[in-house]
């Protein structure tokens, strides 16, 4: 029951900084709002017994992507005049749709019997994951090193000065 | 215990507000914040998944790690881009960079 309670206030914080963040009129607030909705997701994986990815999640998102955001808003900045709306002309169309991919979506949630928590995680989960990424998926993890390397050197050609 | 589904509908409502958001923002950069909350909200579903049908395997949390890897390349990338536009354009307005529209 505890544990219920701790899950609805969680999300209700994880979901009311997303609102703030696609509602808010300042760029800056927006930032801010998003890493909170962040942490609560890492609250999440945590309730969920992935600690590692918890970690992970408050490492990449609300660190370095949250600061990555922030560092574009200033460089880009003085370019929105203040007195503008800051969504645009479709935006009563478009929380219609978003509200009806919500409801359908609950609906499709509620109609099936979803399995209850069985098993546990065996031994120590993040061994085994350290295993995972050196055993089975280890093209996956390589994969995913080259990617990296390929949009860090495709992000600095992109973004730099021309002379 | 928590049920599965509670999960499930906090990672649709969290998707929801991601298209909102990907859809109405007018600043390039609002728009990939969005698709930062879209991509957590597929995370939470896989990490969900995994901890409540195959807890015993790791392959939701390594999709859920490939996940936040590409995300972390498309903000680099998206963020680069926008920076690049702003140089050329002096606007990160989507609304202004519509060069390709025929």
């Amino acid at each position: 029951m505890l544990l219920r309670l701790i899950f609805v206030v969680v999300s209700a914080f994880t979901l009311g900084f997303a609102l703030l963040m696609v509602t808010a009129r300042s760029l800056f607030h927006s930032a801010l709002a998003m890493a909170a909705s962040f942490l609560g997701v890492a609250a999440l994986y945590i309730l969920l017994e992935a600690e590692f990815l918890a970690g992970v999640q408050i490492l990449i998102y609300v660190g370095a992507i949250a600061i990555l955001i922030i560092f574009a808003i200033m460089l880009s900045r003085g370019t929105m005049r203040t007195a503008e709306p800051v969504v645009n002309k479709q935006w009563p169309f478009v929380a219609v749709v978003a509200l009806s991919l919500f409801g359908l979506l609950a609906f499709l949630v509620s109609q099936v019997a979803w399995p209850a928590r069985s098993a546990e995680p065996m031994g120590d989960p993040i061994a085994a994951l350290g295993k995972a990424f050196v055993g089975p998926y280890v093209v996956p993890f390589e994969v995913a090193s080259v990617l990296l390397v390929v949009a860090m050197i495709g992000a600095i050609i992109i973004a730099r000065e021309k002379e | 215990m928590i049920p599965l589904s509670w999960y499930l509908v906090v990672a649709a409502a969290l998707f929801s507000i991601g298209v909102y958001g990907v859809l109405t923002r007018r600043n390039a950069v609002g728009v990939l914040m969005g698709v930062e909350l879209m991509l957590n909200a597929v995370n939470l579903n896989l990490v969900a998944f995994w901890r409540y049908v195959t807890p015993t395997k790791m392959t939701g949390q390594v999709f859920a790690i490939i996940v936040i890897t590409v995300a972390a390349a498309e903000a680099a990338v998206g963020l680069a881009l926008v920076i690049a536009a702003y140089r050329t354009r002096r606007t990160v307005n989507v609304e202004e960079l519509d060069t390709l529209k025929g």
